[in-house]
């Protein structure tokens, strides 16, 4: 027990605590906690009334068991209760429990409301305060409903005490952020920005954040905040240490409403009035210039304080990025604390300076300071520290000083953590190719990543390399002979291996003439890895060798034996079966001009944005590269790849969205994925046609690499979260991406079903070879076919803006739990796009309701009451309770809802029958909510158990 | 200076205060607050007091026995963030005279009480520590035999 308790002691409580406290195991802990349950369950449902102490303590007790971890499903009642309690302590542990225990969909929350509303109008500003605290803590939609309009008159009422002013402001943020639909400006507005002149400090902290939050969603509604904040600001900065009293921190006037100051600024650009600029940028160099003083405490805190403002004022100070004089000084102070002895301001330097990288202003400056950086990467014993100094010599890096830098981060990779060694290898490919000035350092570069980190290089990485290459003439023979060389390696790479094979099978005759490399050697050397390496590499490495045996007619008779081999043509694994039997034929069949044009050199990429800096948005998410960043990149890019020479029409391209850059790879990766069809992947290889005569499905594997908001969902992944939402509904949109919607229509009966596909082409490009499939899984493995679907197929072309639209006829065989897969394929600018849906055809939509009386009802019940008949699932409630929605979903459903059968008007009972073509199966279905708990109880039982189950499954997930 | 939450767990990992000022589902929390705990723990004491996690910046501090941690937007000022957590620390001793984990343990619903007078709804409300005082000693003081009509009108 503690020495000190304050208040009123709970004796009871501090038992209890005290109890589990000594409970030696888990066990022990758990079996006193039931034992409580069990004894406040039983005090809560006695017929004694309890007084309000004794619910205070219980509620209590509750609060504690659920704050442990445990599940509490009672108790709401008796704390809300507690809500219209006139002592103040049961009242306040009445909100507390509210506060953390009930969701915003309870049932009870009407309740909650009223409480709040009573002692909003009490007048009492304690009260007050406990009631606004509850609204913020919650913050649901219902109480933003009911408490929007009646917040913002509270705070700007003249006779409203200041302790309610602050509590009603932030109460007012949180529903703005949770409902900004409801929280409507009005005449308020203008009141709540002269908060800032407020006498009371608290109120300007605590109103300053409403303010920031309302002026980033409506800057020129509340304009007139720049000034008064600048007004604000300049009093606190120049005020002497003990001035503001309490709001002194360590010798540091308010350094909270400082920073929060700072920061509101940061939502505006620089003040357009003269005076106020002038003021401003004098409370800028201030701070600059308090922070250069000695300390006036050796308290951390006091550092602490100082130094936050600090930063707040560069970032104000980066924000405005015209200031030369005081960018310079921000990043000459930064520097400063690059050494200081306390790690989180080396952090936070470190940080900072990378805003300041990216100004012209203070680029120069930054740079300056590259060697304690690139120390800081090698001797920082804090990982997120050496983190933050990575992504500093990354945005430092440019023209003048990349070889330095990507040679520190090359080295630093061998010893790098595994948690950032991905992001170091894309940063690295990123530098070596916007700043490689000669190609051999890019690609000595890029074959020393994969060297160093090939389990972190990703695709992406060594398809740009390939891009590159194959794009400038004057790398290539310097590429084959590196790569020739990486491969000498004892150990090497998997993705060395895909690059040799690639680069050799290419430029291979470029070292031929070297008795050292001659082809056979070449040829030998890739062999060596083959059976080390994973089936993609090897299907490459075939691919390869198909390429050998047209540069070097010598290598024919080796490379044939190989492919003729067993371990190839009879590969257990189909592509690199296929692949063996094609090659070989190809190789013994065709003429040499016909080889000479099949196995063609790969034409050169056509220009686009990096797919690696794409990737490295997306890992970073945005804002980690800058707009500016990227279109450096474009710009570099464009010179590495030659891209100058290629007139005004790459450039249109490689402004197109970022779809397009899917291409990129299904270009490339047609070479090594082959598709059922033998005669495409031939015509894949055949690749000097245009990207548009690519084969169908090649490059599906690989295009989703890229994608980012799934317009090429991989096959293997299928959508189905619109799926579930079609249980009770037959229409609506089943998917949507940026490319392509798709709506649905449909219609049951009996067995039979219609449903109409509407394909919305969104884009203002055509899709090309549009073509749609849909199976029904499972069906391949039991050659039971549950569902009969018809349909014919759809026109190919799919014009910008149109819409076609298909027809399927189902009907249902037997019963069956997984859904049929509609598979779309179609090429959007050249890049193909694959995706698969869940075709929402459940087995209840072959419903037939059936009416019955309760007794009916109830004599079926017990007839179907073998264990197996029955699937019950308790769960939580996802959407809301309320009695009509649960009743529309219950009629979608198919079945007939029947009122007045169960005993307890709260529960829902229906009844159907399932058609399918050889059987009917009765199902029964009983719904019973906990609107308290907000659980339900769901029970199926059906003459057929697997309809049972599955029904269950379905349906938990709907209410 | 939006906090996301507020965690405070012992060096043993048991949680000891939790406060979720964004809505999230008790699994999430739960699987948040392991996740968190774990990671924190297993940082050496030299260690910087700001991590990336997520989406988000997580700021901690350890004080005898506990750890004090805070989620906070990618924006956010991390040094003014460590002061917020000193100065609910400063109340919670003045409150309690000299503070430790006990009084947190058996006096749980009072440690949230000052949390909610220091910060609601993720925000700095009130940083006088006099006035934060004030309005805990106030409620105190409205004791179980007060009857509060007298309030109202």
């Amino acid at each position: 027990m503690p020495a000190v308790s304050k208040g009123d002691g709970m004796r009871g409580l501090a038992v209890f605590i005290s109890d589990i406290r000594n409970c030696k195991s888990k066990e022990a802990e758990i079996k006193r906690i039931n034992k409580e349950l069990a004894n406040i369950r039983s005090k809560f449902k006695g017929d004694k009334a309890l007084d309000g102490y004794s619910k205070k303590k219980y509620v209590c007790k509750l609060l504690f068991i659920f704050l442990l971890g445990h599940d509490i499903d009672f108790g709401h009642m008796e704390a809300v209760n507690l809500l219209s309690s006139n002592k103040y302590t049961e009242k306040q542990i009445g909100y507390l429990f509210i506060s953390v225990l009930v969701n915003s969909n309870s049932e009870l929350i009407r309740l909650i409301n009223n409480a709040i509303k009573n002692d909003l109008s009490s007048r009492n500003p304690t009260f007050m305060c406990l009631a606004l605290h509850c609204i913020a803590n919650v913050g649901s939609r219902e109480m933003a409903e009911a408490f929007a309009s009646e917040i913002p008159r509270i705070l700007v009422a003249g006779d409203t005490m200041d302790s309610v002013k602050q509590s009603a402001a932030l109460c007012l943020l949180r529903l703005y952020k949770t409902s900004p639909d409801l929280v409507l400006m009005g005449e308020w507005t203008s009141r709540v920005v002269h908060l800032l002149n407020d006498q009371h400090m608290g109120v300007v902290t605590a109103a300053i954040s409403l303010i920031t939050c309302l002026s980033q969603k409506n800057p020129d509604e509340f304009k007139t905040c720049v000034s008064l904040a600048v007004s604000r600001l300049s009093r606190i900065v120049s005020s002497a240490s003990t001035d503001l009293q309490d709001y002194t921190y360590y010798f540091v006037p308010a350094p909270w409403l400082s920073c929060k100051l700072l920061r509101l600024l940061q939502c505006y650009p620089p003040p357009e009035d003269g005076a106020v600029k002038g003021r401003l940028v004098e409370c800028l160099e201030t701070i600059l210039n308090k922070a250069q003083e000695p300390p006036k405490s050796k308290k951390v805190q006091h550092s602490n304080a100082k130094n936050a403002i600090l930063f707040e004022a560069i970032s104000l100070i980066i924000h405005y990025d015209s200031e030369p004089n005081l960018l310079v000084r921000a990043c000459n102070q930064l520097g400063q604390f690059l050494q200081h002895r306390e790690t989180n301001l080396r952090y936070l330097a470190l940080e900072s300076m990378c805003t300041l990288a990216s100004s012209e202003f203070s680029h120069e400056a930054v740079k300056t300071h590259i060697e304690t950086v690139i120390n800081a990467l090698k001797t920082e014993r804090d990982v997120s520290v050496r983190q933050r100094a990575a992504d500093l010599l990354y945005a430092m890096c440019d023209r003048s000083n990349a070889k330095q830098i990507v040679a520190e981060m090359l080295s630093y990779l061998e010893t790098a953590d595994y948690s950032i060694r991905e992001e170091m290898v894309l940063k690295v490919a990123i530098l070596a190719e916007k700043y490689a000035v000669d190609y051999s350092w890019y690609v000595d570069t890029i074959l020393n990543l994969i060297r160093i980190a090939g389990d972190y290089v990703s695709e992406e990485v060594w398809y740009r390399v390939i891009q590159i290459v194959i794009n400038r003439d004057d790398v290539q023979g310097y590429a084959a002979k590196t790569v020739f060389e990486a491969l000498q390696a004892p150990a090497c790479h998997e993705n060395m291996v895909k690059v040799g094979g690639y680069i050799l099978g290419e430029f291979g005759n470029l070292i031929a003439g070297d008795p050292r490399s001659s082809p056979l050697v070449q040829f030998n050397l890739l062999h060596s890895k083959f059976h080390l390496c994973s089936v993609p590499t090897r299907a490459l490495l075939l691919s390869a060798y198909i390429k050998f045996i047209n540069l070097f007619p010598e290598t024919k008779a080796t490379i044939q034996e190989v492919l003729r081999c067993d371990s190839q043509i009879r590969n257990s694994d189909v592509e690199l079966q296929q692949r063996a039997v094609e090659y070989l034929k190809l190789s013994s069949i065709a003429s040499t001009d016909v080889l000479a044009t099949v196995l063609e050199e790969m034409p050169p990429f056509p220009e686009r944005e990096s797919s690696i800096l794409a990737k490295l948005k997306k890992k970073k998410g945005p804002g980690a590269v800058s707009v500016t960043e990227l279109e450096d990149s474009k710009r570099e890019g464009g010179e590495l790849n030659g891209g100058g020479d290629r007139g005004p029409d790459t450039s249109a391209m490689s402004a197109s969205n970022a779809v397009s850059r899917h291409s990129v790879t299904s270009n490339l990766s047609y070479v090594f994925q082959s598709t059922p069809s033998p005669s495409a992947d031939l015509l894949g290889i055949r690749s000097s046609a245009p990207a548009g005569t690519a084969p169908a499905s090649a490059g599906n594997l690989l295009v989703d690499v890229f994608s980012e908001a799934g317009p090429a969902a991989p096959s293997a992944a299928v959508n189905d979260d619109g799926f579930l939402r079609f249980v009770c509904k037959n229409n609506g949109v089943l998917f949507e991406n940026q490319l392509l919607q798709i709506g649905i229509k449909s219609e049951y009966r009996q067995n039979l079903g219609r449903m109409y596909l509407f394909y919305g082409n969104k884009t203002s490009v055509q899709f090309a070879s549009f073509t749609t499939s849909v199976s029904c899984p499972g069906e391949l493995q039991s050659h039971i076919l549950s569902l009969n679907v018809q349909t014919k197929q759809v026109e190919p072309l799919v014009e910008g803006g149109a819409q076609i639209q298909q027809v399927l006829n189902i009907e249902c065989l037997t019963d069956f739990s997984d859904a049929p897969l509609l598979n779309i394929k179609f090429r959007y600018g050249g890049a193909l796009q694959n995706l698969t849906l869940k075709l929402p055809v459940t087995i209840n939509k072959f419903f037939q309701p059936t009416e019955m009386s309760s007794h009916d009802f109830f004599q079926r019940w017990k007839q179907l009451s073998q264990p197996q008949q029955e699937a019950q699932k308790i769960f939580k409630a996802n959407h809301s309770m309320d009695t009509e929605v649960l009743k529309a979903k219950l009629l979608g459903l198919g079945t007939a809802l029947l009122d007045n059968v169960d005993p307890n008007p709260e529960n829902y009972v229906c009844a159907g029958v399932i058609q399918t073509k050889g059987q009917q199966v009765g199902c029964l279905l009983r719904l019973e909510p906990n609107a308290q708990a907000q659980m339900y109880r769901l029970t199926l039982r059906c003459s057929k158990d697997s309809v049972s189950r599955r029904l269950c499954e379905l349906l938990a997930e709907q209410f | 200076m939006f906090f996301s939450f507020m965690l405070l767990f012992s060096r043993q990992g048991k949680l000891r205060l939790q406060k979720w000022y964004v809505p999230l589902s008790d699994k999430e929390k739960k699987k948040i607050t392991r996740e968190l705990v774990q990671t924190v723990l297993a940082r050496k004491p030299k260690m910087c007091s700001f991590l990336e996690w997520r989406d988000l910046k997580i700021v901690y501090k350890r004080y005898a026995s506990l750890y004090f941690c805070c989620a906070i937007e990618d924006q956010d000022n991390e040094l003014i963030t460590l002061e917020i957590i000193h100065r609910y620390v400063e109340l919670l001793d003045k409150y309690f005279g000299s503070v430790c984990e006990l009084d947190i343990i058996f006096n749980f619903e009072k440690a949230y009480f000052i949390l909610d007078e220091f910060l609601l709804g993720g925000e700095a409300q009130e940083t006088s520590k006099k006035n934060v005082l004030k309005a805990i000693e106030q409620a105190d003081l409205l004791q179980e035999e007060k009857i509060l009509k007298v309030y109202i009108n």
